[in-house]
């Protein structure tokens, strides 16, 4: 009968459609799966556009195929852990030391820093405006009552938080003052703006979305408030299905002179200032912590 | 007289009951056999069965002699009928694509199928109706639809499951008159299912009627109708007296059965003392005035008083009191003539040869 | 208001200037989510006609069970495909985590269970008769099966915008088990979650204005189909 017909014909061609889809797909892939690397980062690298720039001349270079996975660095630290990554670009200093400790990662080395700022609404309820020690403007924040919008997201920005608040013996969890949005630092930027409350930003982000916030930078760099970026190479003893060579190419990459180079003038055109400072071959301690 | 269809120990069980019970069933060539009973008798489920559009529990169905299963594949003895249902069951497209569609399923497509088609919307008066949408049909053109997609088929059976039940009377009546007409011209075997006993009579050879999923009685019509071998069919038939009594005296031609101790003279063979069920259909009761001077032809004649007079349409169904329950459909003219009304004394008849016995034994 | 605005000019020009980064995400998304559909096509449809047409112990569960599925939650299935495709996971080896294929595979997973749910209602809601009349009129099983899907068509159409509907605009699995990767695995709703959470959100309003176009028109395409098969 003529619609059974149709119906096979119809059949068919889906058949046909879905298959060719497809193989275009694992035909696109095919080439690609062994010269892949996954690179596992902090949203912020991706949210500032750094990443962006950078990975084409990698790619270009090398003939790696970089696939970046942007995820909480927590998340992005397990990753590795779970050997499902092959580089981390991460910035949770303290967090990056206990994964080297147990062995996850074989070398780690430090690529770039930028900087934490606390931002808060031109007012200013708090007066921390220009306070030069973050721990004290926080225990002011605190004192005054007035709302801190934290991420509350187990990120990089959310772990230095946590971390200035231990620093000033602040007791903030379960405070009526305090509330956490559980959102990207964009999203966090963004309801701190519209409900006028302070909040802890990292400068790329900030500098990024300051036109449309009128949120004010009020203490800006202090020690505690650096940022800083490491690139950790996942052991390829524990997991050896990791892409060992294209991980450590990607490391020597980030820390080349050219790279640097990039880095250092990253978001001058577009913002006025760099978003990121180039640290290669530098000591940790260099950075005043 | 050949035997196109069988079925023996034919059994369907469906969740623990036993739904059809028939232990030998013949389908003669070229007849119009209609299954009647009640809802839930088993009608539908032999059908099914025997179409092995469901495949019976147990027993076997033979086609032309051949058992459908081992000897006989279920799909070809499937393309030798076909079914129409109460529902019209059209398929969401024309009218000539519905008629076609039987004839494409089993591979016959192509110009001839198409010739076919439109000699069968041409038969059944709706040749205009063939590019319109089936779902924009009223309810009798979806019928004739169907039943052209059926015959384009040329079943050797068709199977009829209601057809009618679901039209309103002037449309079941043309439809049914152009289904008489087809069935002569074509003398398609067929099983039809129904509980309306005048479509039943009007339209077959034989009659079987169903009761609780076997075939109490199967027969030529008037026999179904006058002779019913027991209570059950008596009443379907439309039996509305229906007595029990007992054989007092015999003749060489007639009985004589008592009661509750009126005598009713029957025409047929017993034995003094036997116990018998006498059926009066009510169309076989004449009424008259009891003045004695409207003699009837009658033996039985029996005086009593109207109960209740309830109007059917052509005619009026009367209940009589005269020592047992007596039923009598009288035509409005006639009940207009005689001005009877309830309460009234009457005088009603009924001729022995049109009593029947059902013969119990005993005595 | 303003930023709304703005959003709406941005998608004009993007998608008027054929701004090639857009419109290749744009495209991806299509040929992502329509693969994952024709897949749920096949599958749905045949074991929810499967279903709908079978009696089997436990079909009661069955049944539920697909009727749950039809709600899963993208996050849900990015996160199990995820663990199932890791490289040390139980499907490692296939090496497909963050690749389209992935996406394919998550996206099909989602939208199976919404098709098969439509499609198990659209033929199970036909008349139970009907069988029996495609029977007598002397099809085989395949040709009943055949004829049941046509005539159950126009509830098929409303699977295939459901579960396309479904896929297209989810987010949560796409960026699991994709990762958002710039002209390889970026579709449109991972993208606009990215431009949101860059602060671009005049770039994150044209993606959301691109993506409601793409699903207006295809559903536009498919409701048009439906409407003129409907009897007048």
């Amino acid at each position: 009968m003529k619609f059974k017909k149709n119906m096979f014909l119809t059949g068919i061609a889906l058949a046909t459609a879905a298959l060719l889809v497809a193989g275009g797909f694992t035909a696109a892939e095919a080439a690609k799966p062994q010269k892949a690397v996954i690179l596992a980062t902090t949203t912020s690298t991706q949210d500032t556009g750094l990443l962006d720039v950078l990975i084409p001349i990698f790619e270009k270079k090398t003939g790696y195929f970089v696939k970046t996975i942007a995820v909480g660095s927590g998340q992005a630290m397990a990753m590795g852990a779970k050997g499902e990554a092959d580089i981390l670009l991460v910035h949770s200093p303290a967090a990056e030391k206990k994964f080297m400790a147990d062995g996850n990662g074989v070398e780690r080395r430090l690529v770039m820093h930028n900087d934490f700022i606390i931002v808060g609404p031109p007012a200013d309820p708090a007066g921390i405006r220009g306070m030069k020690k973050a721990t004290e403007a926080f225990k002011k924040i605190a004192g005054s009552g007035s709302i801190f919008m934290s991420r509350g997201d187990r990120s990089g920005t959310h772990v230095k938080e946590i971390d200035i608040w231990k620093a000033g013996g602040v007791k903030y969890e379960g405070e009526k003052w305090y509330q956490q949005t559980g959102l990207g630092m964009g999203q966090t930027l963004a309801v701190s703006a519209e409900k006028k409350t302070y909040t802890l930003a990292d400068r790329g982000t900030y500098l990024a979305l300051k036109k449309n916030l009128g949120l004010d930078i009020l203490v800006e760099g202090d020690g505690i408030l650096l940022n800083i970026y490491h690139v950790i190479e996942v052991n390829p003893k524990k997991w050896p299905k990791a892409n060992f060579p294209g991980g450590k190419a990607f490391a020597d990459f980030m820390v080349s002179k050219e790279t640097q180079d990039i880095i250092k003038t990253f978001g001058v055109d577009k913002y006025g200032s760099p978003l990121f400072f180039p640290d290669a071959g530098k000591k940790e301690e260099a950075l005043g912590l | 007289m050949t035997t196109i269809l069988e079925a023996k120990n034919l059994k369907v069980i469906r969740g623990g009951s036993l739904l059809v019970d028939v232990p030998d069933l013949a389908i003669i060539e070229g007849e119009t056999l209609s299954l009647i009973g009640p809802n839930g008798a088993g009608k539908t489920t032999l059908l099914q069965a025997l179409s092995y559009l469901s495949k019976p529990s147990a027993g076997e169905v033979l086609f032309r002699g051949r058992v459908v299963g081992p000897d006989y594949g279920a799909l070809e003895f499937r393309r030798n009928l076909t079914m129409v249902f109460q529902e019209p069951l059209l398929f969401d497209t024309t009218v000539f694509n519905n008629v076609v569609s039987g004839l494409k399923m089993r591979g016959r497509g192509g110009k001839e199928s198409r010739q076919i088609a439109r000699a069968q919307l041409e038969r059944f008066g709706i040749a205009h109706l063939g590019e319109r949408s089936a779902k924009t049909l009223s309810g009798g053109e979806a019928q004739r639809t169907s039943l052209a997609r059926a015959f384009a088929l040329s079943p050797e059976v068709l199977f009829l499951d209601e057809p009618f039940a679901a039209l309103d009377p002037p449309t079941r009546e043309s439809i049914v008159a152009d289904l008489e007409k087809v069935l002569a011209e074509t003398k398609t075997t067929t099983i039809m299912a129904t509980h309306d006993r005048n479509e039943a009579l009007r339209l077959s050879d034989r009659i079987a009627v169903m009761e609780g999923g076997r075939i109490a009685q199967i027969d030529r019509p008037s026999i179904v109708m006058n002779r019913p071998v027991d209570e059950f069919v008596a009443h379907f038939v439309g039996t509305e007296t229906i007595l029990e009594g007992a054989v007092r005296e015999t003749n060489e031609t007639a009985l004589f059965v008592s009661v509750d101790g009126s005598v009713i003279e029957v025409v047929g063979r017993g034995r003094v003392g036997e116990k018998v069920t006498v059926c009066i259909r009510p169309e076989n009761v004449t009424l008259a005035i009891p003045d004695g001077t409207a003699k009837t032809s009658a033996r039985n004649t029996f005086r009593g008083r109207i109960g209740r007079i309830i109007p059917l349409g052509l005619v009026h169904r009367v209940e009589i009191a005269c020592g047992f329950p007596l039923v009598a459909f009288v035509t409005t003219h006639a009940l207009e003539d005689l001005s009877l009304k309830e309460g009234d004394e009457v005088a009603a008849s009924v001729k022995a040869t049109a009593i029947h016995v059902i013969r119990k034994g005993g005595g | 208001m303003d930023i709304i605005l703005e959003g709406i000019r941005q998608a004009f020009i993007l998608l008027f200037t054929f701004d090639r980064e857009v419109l290749g995400v744009t495209w991806f998304s299509l040929k992502v989510s329509g693969t994952a559909t024709l897949i749920s096509l096949f599958l749905g449809m045949s074991v929810g006609t499967v279903v709908a047409l079978t009696q089997f112990p436990g079909r009661r569960i069955v049944v539920s069970l697909i009727n749950t599925g039809m709600g899963l939650p993208p996050v849900v299935v990015g996160l199990f495909v995820t663990i199932f495709l890791w490289r040390n996971g139980p499907f490692g080896f296939l090496e497909i985590l963050y690749t389209p294929s992935a996406m394919i595979i998550a996206q099909a997973v989602i939208a199976t269970p919404i098709v098969m749910g439509i499609s198990l209602a659209a033929i199970q809601q036909l008349p139970r008769k009907l069988r029996l009349q495609i029977l007598a009129l002397g099809a085989t099983r395949l040709q009943m099966v055949l004829v049941l899907i046509r005539e159950a068509k126009l509830a098929l159409l409303a699977a295939v915008m459901a579960g396309f509907g479904g896929v297209i605009s989810e987010v949560g699995a796409s960026i699991m088990v994709g990762g958002n990767i710039m002209g390889y695995t970026r579709v449109l709703t991972t993208a606009t979650v990215m431009e949101t959470s860059r602060g671009n959100f005049d770039i994150a309003i044209a993606l959301s204005i691109i993506l409601l176009l793409f699903a207006y028109l295809i559903n536009l395409v498919l409701t048009y189909v439906q409407q003129r098969e409907r009897p007048r």
